[in-house]
């Protein structure tokens, strides 16, 4: 008896099929990417269990630097605008519209944002500017910028994002939550990194509890 | 299959034969690939990266009166002081004004400290009190109010500190800073 003979099989495989699965993803993933655009104002934010994504949409964004320094930024064109006429008549400060509308960020005082409009956009970085003052309650000139901020809203639904670095001190978020709360904006959101939730805390269970009513 | 032929022509073959030999189309593929799944990997560690999250937090309404500011048991009450270069103090109740149960902690710790607390005292009596003094940094206020999502208090308050406080965080830093 003789054993019928296997034909022997190569051991190299096609690899057409997984490069073609490979870079489908790999094109997927570069569609979906978003880069971080590059900040003026160099902020590293602390880790929360927070699991919300912050919102990118009608977002008045304050942001505190390691210096504790303030400065504000707004995405609505329209709305910058009207901050930046409502400032002209109530201050007499002749800014040039457009030029505010465009400007991503704000970190002076009042008087001197006109100059800070001349400046190129290139060149306004965080670290160069006075930012907006909020030392004390007597000068805090975030108090005014809330202010129109608000009537601009005029009761529509805004994000209230707060975005500090890590080694701002105490004082200067003090100040920020002071301004809000002067002009009753009573909710806000601080930007923090996601950090996963220590295992076997109470809200780890919570999430656990859950998940598992979802799941049934 | 899937390999390039690189033997190189064989012109050895007699008199006559002029045909050069056939080159196999097939390449191997497997860099390729491996070229592939590394820029995937770049990508999806790169997007989930860039995904801050916000972390919700509601004042409390200034109140005019002092009648409608609410009232903590003190039995229930527990005062997190945040002070500078992460140092954190706590005393449970009201301070004694000698500082008796003025305690010293880190934010390793505090975790044990406020789950102790609340396991120990009625639900609805549980009030958590944080303060931190000019020295703290915005990563230590996030920090202890990450700290009370993670237990899930639902009582709290973000309070300025007074100057007696302040005063005993002070000195404990430097008694522990000479030591």
């Amino acid at each position: 008896m003789s054993r019928p003979k296997l034909p022997r099989k190569s051991t190299s495989i096609d690899m057409t099929a997984m490069c073609d699965v490979a870079f489908l993803l790999l094109s997927f993933f570069i569609l979906t990417t978003k880069f971080k655009p590059s900040e003026a104002i160099t902020v590293n934010s602390p880790s929360s269990v927070a699991s919300k994504v912050a919102p990118d949409k009608d977002i008045v964004l304050i942001t505190i630097d390691k210096n504790g320094k303030v400065f504000l930024s707004l995405d609505d064109q329209e709305k910058l605008k009207f901050i930046a006429t409502t400032l002209n008549t109530t201050k007499n400060l002749n800014l040039d519209v457009n030029k505010f509308a465009k400007s991503k960020f704000f970190g002076t005082s009042f008087s001197q944002l006109s100059s800070f409009l001349e400046i190129p956009e290139e060149s306004r970085k965080g670290n160069l500017l006075p930012g907006i003052p909020c030392k004390d309650s007597a000068t805090n000139e975030l108090i005014d910028w809330m202010k129109i901020v608000n009537d601009s809203y005029q009761g529509q639904r805004v994000n209230l994002l707060l975005k500090g670095d890590n080694l701002s001190k105490y004082p200067s978020f003090k100040n920020v939550i002071y301004a809000f709360k002067k002009n009753d904006f009573l909710k806000f959101q601080m930007v923090t990194n996601p950090e996963s939730v220590p295992l076997g805390s109470d809200l780890w269970k919570l999430n656990q509890s859950k998940s598992g009513i979802k799941e049934d | 299959m899937a390999e390039m032929d690189t033997s190189g022509g064989g012109h050895k073959k007699g008199p006559g034969v002029k045909k050069g030999k056939k080159l196999s189309t097939r390449i191997d593929l497997t860099p390729m690939v491996d070229l592939g799944f590394l820029l995937i990997t770049f990508f999806i560690f790169t997007t989930t990266m860039s995904q801050p999250t916000a972390f919700k937090l509601n004042l409390p309404k200034e109140a005019d009166k002092p009648e409608n500011d609410t009232k903590i048991k003190n039995s229930g009450a527990l005062t997190i002081l945040l002070g500078s270069e992460n140092h954190v103090f706590y005393y449970e109740g009201i301070l004694d004004p000698a500082g008796k149960n003025f305690k010293s902690s880190t934010f390793r710790d505090i975790r044990d400290i406020i789950i102790n607390k609340k396991h120990s005292t009625n639900d609805n009596d549980f009030f958590v009190v944080i303060k931190p003094n000019e020295e703290s940094t915005y990563k230590n206020v996030i920090d202890a109010l990450d700290e009370m999502a993670i237990n899930v208090v639902k009582r709290y308050a973000l309070v300025d500190i007074s100057d007696g406080e302040n005063q005993l965080i002070k000195a404990t830093e430097k008694f522990s800073k000479t030591n």
